[in-house]
Formats: structure tokens, C-alpha cells, sequence
């Protein structure tokens, strides 16, 4: 590749063509600040819309300043980041930024880790000069997401993922000049749009103007109920993310201290989505050996790929999308519904206590299980199955606000007997691991003999869509993965056009899966936290005892007490649910 | 959990199809596609803009975006009789933001408003290319020129009055 040389604060610097002054001043150590520009490096996420222009830098015979994030570096270019004229205009940009920006910091949901804030702190801002009109938009709250268009920078990071990397297309830029804002058609309430609420929007968003709904004070109140008993589940990828909120380093497994932190807190029972897991690969797992047998004896009627169904933001998009296909996901509800439905039943009577006097609390990284645990089929006579969903950061407040030193916390265990759980459902928490978790027990269960090896690596990995051939007897079982909603839009496409020979799909709405989610500890744009939490993820598989779905002894009992079999009419009842066509319809008025 | 219902008149219907067909569907005549809608429909209605987005396959928010971004497009439907005062600089420099205030008064709208019967619709341009004459107002399709704010109550019974007969 064609080299370029250039100087760069008076230091030389040799990098290929095409590269930016931002990430040739990065390669040498001179970090250029930014705000508008987000990048994900390999999950194919890069926001430079160059529209901030706080990222300016002088460029030695040019008249106006260039923003670095998007000027390419040319051959013997001379490049100034730090020159007075450069302090003067950065400064102005942010001052006029923060001129039309609610000053609320101190009761900011982002505060903390919002970037705006950052760089009014790194360029030392003392007071806002510009004194303007202000932005007066109404706040917009649904289940999952809050939107304060008041606190948008227009950095447009959200337009960007919600229609290039999720092709949910609910967000756009929409006006122009000073009412310009980025908002869903028509201003309309976020649950008249294709929002999914995967909540990577909130993922990206530097500022407060999207977050998420903060259940916190309604768990705080229940925990305070006498007469509530106050059952708590955890997902998997909470125990790979929580410790970062506490300066651990990314990738540290905390499930011990998380548990410990949850006792503390005041939680009755503390469970695991984990056990929740294993049960939906059960009833996953026998509805896709039930369809391989069928097709495999010639029965045409039977719908595949089978596609999982874990999580609920993918569910909304196909819902949205892809109604024509809305049978041939797998029927089973996610690991939290999961939870839920059996905690409300079986659990509920062993202990003796009302289904209305048993509220079922779900720690997860996802925005979307909020909306999930609203959603009608999954609430009886008023009463959900899983009454409040809180995020990993929403966890983290509730430990800081209790007064609890995370990290010299004790490590214990899970309560029985929904907290038994195995490596299999560990690994739900990233991309690949469902159909992974699905395929030890499938391939176990059809071959009828131990499985020679429990880690299946050619379904892991990071790359947006991935494909592997499982041998299963001499029958080639073929397995398709996607993350990120583009990506299964791709796989969902060539199943309409009859071109996917996949036996089977796992699809995860955010880049990485749920390591990822939109309601994990914030990444900013550093790809190495993904990576390192998706090691971690394996590691505690690792670590288990027991690998392998249909191998935890907890849910076997559940199955032989209450369930019956996998599968069955109680299971069914309680563990399986349907889809709706949420596509617009466009009817014919009649005059 | 029911999905959104959009209605929109069979005839409105058809025509927009067509329209979307006629530029194949490409998504970048997206302008061209609403420009033509908005001379057929007078403005382009949220339902509109659905059935455009579901033909060009573009979410809606982005079709809205588009819209909302060029001030040529409406989503306010034009009066019967659609009075547009030329803000252009020979008719500025002859008095039309005099004449344009004294419609706003006897019409009690600002520009970009429907009264609330039909019958106007307020809305500045520039320039109409008629300087000779300026300041200058169309109606619909009629010009007045050299005109002085008296004038403004004249032609608003003028059309009243057709109104009235037909």
C-alpha cells in the first residue's frame, strides 16, 4: 500500500494513503478530541459525518481550518493540532454547542459518562459566552428508550446505527438549521415506529438525549414491600460487563461479588437467566431436533432454518419486517419470559407465596427486555411475568447507591434452584453461543452418544455473519449466525428469495450479542472491551462443571415435578409464545 | 398488539404508485417522486409519505426528513385559493412586506397557514420573475401587480364573492 509521509506537530509521521490526520495523529500519541465521530473498529460501525467541528486542525497552506476526522493526509502535508487558532475554534465550537445545551449536568442520566461534559471539563470551560435561543422539545418516553431532543448535538451517531448497521430505519435527521433534530417520522412516539429498541442509539449517544428508562426506584420499592418477596434473575453478560463500572478492567468475571451485591441489596432470592437458559435450549433444542426429524423423513410442510428467539429486539424486527416469515422462528420465549413464567408457577408454590405477592426483577444488558416484560402476551390478569427489567448500569447505580465496595465484595453462589446452571447457558451472552448451547444438546440428543468435543469454535467469532457445517451422523447440519440487525436482514432476505439452506439461524440484535447491548457499561467506541468480555464469556463456560444444556439437574427436576416434557402441553402453556405482523397496514379509505 | 392502520383514498393510492413506478422505484429520485405527489395531492400528507416509503422501500423517517428539510414541500394542505406574495428584492424594496402584513391581518394567518375553511392559504416566494410590476401577488394562477395594501381587501372579496357563487 502507497505510504505517506507528513508532520504532524512537528513530529513525522509515516502512515498508508487514505488514512485520516485524527488517526495518523492517534498512531503517534497525539490524541485529537472528538465528538461527532464514533468508530466500532470490526463491526463495520464508523460515524464521521464531520459535522462538530471540534476536531479542527490547521493544515499548512490551507485557509480554513480541516476537520481531522475526515481530511485524508497528503504527502508532506504539515499538520498543527494544538496552535492558538486552533484552541480559539475548537473552544468556540463547544461554547455555541453548549450554548443550546440544557446545563443539568449535575441530574444528567449521562452524567458521568457523558462526552460533552468531557470535553467542556479537558478544555476547561468556565462559563458559556453565547447567549441564544434554546431548543424546547417535548420529552419522549416509551418502555425501553427516553428521548430529550433538548440535549441532541446532532451528532447523528444514532441515525447512523439505527439505518446503516440495525436497518431499522425508526430515527432520521428531519428540519433544517436550528430546528434540525434527529426524531422518528412525524415526531411520532417511538412505539409507532419500527423501533426495536435494541437500544444501541443509547449505546452510542455521547450526550443525555437518549437513555434508557430507569427502573430503579420502582425495584427499591418493592424490595422495601414486606410483603413482596423479591426474586431476582441475572443474565449472562452482566457478569462479564458489571466490574467496569467499578474501574475492574473489562473482561473481569464478577458473578460472585454480583450475586453477593444482590443479597446486600435486599433481594429475597438471587437467580440465574443462566438456569432460564438451559431450559429454553430444552424446549429450543426439541423443537429443532423435532423439525430436523421431520424434514429428514421427507415431510415438506415443516418451516426452515429454525431461528432463535432469545432476544427481543430481533423478535420486533422481524415483527416489523418480516411478518410473511413470522412462523418460522422458534416458538420459545426468551430466557427472561422463561424465568418468569416458572418463577410466577413452580417456584411461586414451592415457597408458598401468591403469584401478586412475588415480584420477578431481571438484571439484563438489553433496553429491549424492558419493553419485552411489557409486552401483553406476557402479562396475566394485569400481573407480568417479569415485573421491572434494570440494565447492568442500572445495577451498578444501585450498588454504588448502597454503599457496597464492589470489588473486595465475598464471592457466593447462586440461591437453588433456579441458579443452577451450566456453560452452555453461559454462552447465550454472545454471538454464536445460543445456536452453540442448541447444538451440544441437538448433536448429544440425535446421535444418541456422548459428544467427542463440547466447543464448537467454528460458530464463534465476531464477524457480522458466519456460517458453519455441523456433522451429525453423516448428516451435514448446517448453521448460519448473524448479529447486528443488518446482518439478519441479509440471512432473512435470502430465506424469502428460497436461497438459505440453513437448517438452523441465531440472530442477536447488537454487535457482539448481548456482551454488547444497549444497556451495558458504555464502550465508547473501544472495540477491545467487546472482545475482552467476549473472552470472558467463554472463560466462565470453561470453568463450569457441567457444559451442556440437558445436563442441569435443576431443570430436569423442573421437567419431572411440573413440566413434563420438553415440549409438551404445560410446556407449551408456559414456555412457548407467538408473533404478530407489526407491518403498517395501508388501507383504502371508503368516502 | 395490533399493527398501525394508514388510510388513504383508493385514487391517491394509485396515483402515488404510479408516480414511484414511473422513476422505477430508484430510491434517489426520492425528491422527484414527492415533488411529483405534491403537484397531484397539493402537499404531501403523512399517509402519502407512508405509501411512498413502503413503494421505494426508504423508511418513513427518512422520506419525513426530506420533507421537513426543503421548505418547497408541504405537509399543510393549500386553500382553495392559494395567495403567494412575492418577497423577491424589486417587489421587498417596493413595499410587499407591507402588502404581505396587511393579508396576514385581514386573513388572520401567518405564512404557511390554511384558514381553517379552505378557502386561503398563505405563502410567501421569490421572485416570479415580473419585477416590472412589483410588488407582486398571485392567486392561484392570477397576478396582481403594482400593488398597494388597499388593494388587499379587494381581492380577498373578489375571490370571497366567487366563492360564494359557485
Amino acid at each position: 500500500m502507497d505510504q505517506v509521509k507528513l508532520t504532524i506537530d512537528k513530529r513525522e509521521v509515516v502512515v498508508p494513503k487514505g488514512t485520516t490526520i485524527l488517526k495518523a495523529a492517534d498512531s503517534i500519541g497525539i490524541h485529537i478530541p472528538t465528538l461527532c465521530y464514533f468508530e466500532l473498529k470490526g463491526m463495520n460501525i464508523t460515524n464521521k459525518p464531520g459535522g462538530c467541528r471540534i476536531c479542527v486542525v490547521e493544515v499548512e497552506g490551507r485557509r480554513n481550518l480541516a476537520p481531522a476526522c475526515v481530511t485524508e493526509v497528503m504527502e508532506g502535508m504539515v499538520v498543527k493540532t494544538n496552535s492558538v487558532r486552533v484552541y480559539n475554534a475548537r473552544r468556540t465550537v463547544l461554547e455555541l454547542i453548549l450554548s443550546d445545551h440544557p446545563s443539568d449536568c449535575l441530574v444528567c442520566a449521562k452524567s458521568g459518562e457523558c462526552e460533552l461534559q468531557d470535553l467542556a471539563i479537558r478544555f476547561g470551560v468556565r462559563e458559556i459566552p453565547f447567549q441564544g435561543e434554546m431548543s424546547t422539545y417535548q420529552l419522549e418516553t416509551s418502555s425501553s428508550i427516553i428521548r430529550d431532543n433538548n440535549k441532541c448535538i446532532m451528532c447523528r451517531r444514532c441515525e447512523l446505527v439505527c439505518n446503516e448497521f440495525q436497518t431499522v430505519g425508526a430515527l432520521s435527521a428531519v428540519d433544517r438549521g436550528f430546528q434540525a433534530v434527529v426524531t422518528t417520522a412525524f415526531n411520532q412516539k417511538m412505539s409507532h415506529s419500527p423501533c426495536t429498541f435494541c437500544g444501541q442509539c443509547v449505546a452510542v449517544c455521547p450526550v443525555g438525549a437518549l437513555t434508557e428508562v430507569d427502573n430503579t426506584p420502582r425495584v427499591i420499592r418493592a424490595i422495601a414491600n414486606e410483603k413482596k418477596t423479591v426474586v431476582v434473575q441475572v443474565a449472562p453478560a452482566v457478569r462479564v460487563a458489571l466490574g467496569e463500572e467499578f474501574g475492574m478492567k473489562p473482561g473481569s468475571i464478577v458473578t460472585g461479588k454480583l450475586t453477593t451485591a444482590l443479597r446486600e441489596l435486599g433481594f429475597d432470592y438471587v437467580f440465574d437467566t443462566d438456569w432460564s437458559a438451559d431450559l429454553t435450549i430444552m424446549e429450543e433444542g426439541t423443537e429443532l431436533i423435532d423439525r430436523l426429524t421431520r424434514h429428514l423423513n421427507g415431510d415438506k410442510t415443516v418451516k426452515l432454518p429454525l431461528l432463535t428467539s432469545c432476544c427481543p429486539a430481533w423478535v420486533n424486527f422481524f415483527e416489523h419486517n418480516f411478518p410473511d416469515l413470522k412462523e418460522i422462528p422458534s416458538t420459545a420465549k426468551s430466557p427472561q419470559q422463561m424465568f418468569g413464567a416458572i418463577a410466577k408457577t413452580y417456584f411461586a408454590d414451592k415457597i408458598g407465596v401468591k403469584r401478586e405477592d412475588l415480584v420477578v426483577v431481571s438484571v439484563m444488558p438489553c433496553l429491549a427486555k424492558k419493553y419485552e416484560c411489557a409486552r401483553e402476551e406476557f402479562i396475566i390478569d394485569g400481573n407480568p411475568d417479569v415485573d421491572f427489567s434494570i440494565t447492568t448500569r442500572e445495577l451498578a447505580h444501585l450498588i454504588k447507591q448502597a454503599n457496597l465496595d464492589f470489588e473486595t465484595l465475598e464471592e457466593t453462589p447462586f440461591d437453588s434452584p433456579l441458579g443452577e446452571s451450566t456453560g452452555a447457558g453461559v454462552i447465550f451472552g454472545t454471538t454464536g453461543g445460543v445456536i452453540e448451547a442448541a447444538c451440544r444438546t441437538a448433536v448429544e440428543i440425535l446421535t444418541e452418544k456422548p459428544l467427542d468435543r463440547i466447543d464448537f469454535v467454528e460458530l464463534r467469532g465476531l464477524e457480522g455473519i458466519r456460517s458453519a457445517t455441523i456433522d451429525v451422523n453423516g448428516f451435514p447440519l448446517k448453521i448460519g449466525i448473524a448479529h447486528g440487525l443488518s446482518n439478519a436482514r441479509k440471512l432473512l432476505e435470502q430465506i424469502q428469495k428460497g436461497e438459505s439452506d440453513f437448517h438452523a439461524i441465531e440472530v442477536m440484535a447488537c454487535p457482539g450479542g448481548c456482551i454488547n447491548g444497549g444497556g451495558q457499561p458504555l464502550n465508547h467506541g473501544n472495540a477491545e472491551i467487546i472482545k475482552a468480555r467476549w473472552e470472558a464469556i467463554y472463560q466462565v463456560d470453561k470453568n463450569l462443571p457441567i457444559r451442556k444444556s440437558h445436563e442441569n439437574q435443576s431443570v430436569q427436576t423442573l421437567y419431572k415435578e411440573f413440566l413434563g416434557e420438553p415440549c409438551g402441553h404445560k410446556a407449551h402453556e408456559l414456555l412457548h409464545t407467538h408473533y404478530f405482523d407489526k407491518q403498517k397496514v395501508i388501507e383504502i379509505k371508503v368516502d | 398488539m395490533s399493527s398501525i392502520k394508514i388510510e388513504i383514498s383508493q385514487n391517491t393510492r394509485s396515483k402515488i404508485e404510479e408516480i414511484c413506478k414511473s422513476y422505477n422505484y430508484e430510491q434517489g429520485e426520492l425528491i422527484n417522486v414527492l415533488h411529483k405527489t405534491q403537484e397531484y395531492l397539493g402537499y404531501l400528507p403523512a399517509e402519502a409519505q407512508e405509501v411512498i416509503a413502503k413503494e421505494m422501500n426508504i423508511p418513513t423517517a427518512k422520506v419525513y426528513g426530506v420533507v421537513s428539510f426543503y421548505s418547497f414541500f408541504t405537509m399543510i394542505p393549500k386553500g382553495r385559493f392559494p395567495i403567494s406574495i412575492c418577497m423577491g428584492t424589486a417587489c421587498y424594496v417596493r413595499g410587499a412586506e407591507k402588502i404581505l402584513d396587511e393579508f396576514k391581518n385581514q386573513l388572520g394567518l401567518s405564512v404557511g397557514e390554511t384558514a381553517p375553511d379552505g378557502l386561503f392559504s398563505l405563502a410567501s416566494l421569490r421572485c416570479v420573475g415580473a419585477c416590472g410590476l412589483a410588488p407582486v401577488v398571485l392567486v392561484g394562477d392570477k397576478v396582481y401587480g403594482r400593488l398597494a395594501t388597499d388593494d388587499v381587501k379587494d381581492i380577498i372579496a373578489e375571490f370571497k364573492n366567487s366563492a360564494d357563487v359557485i
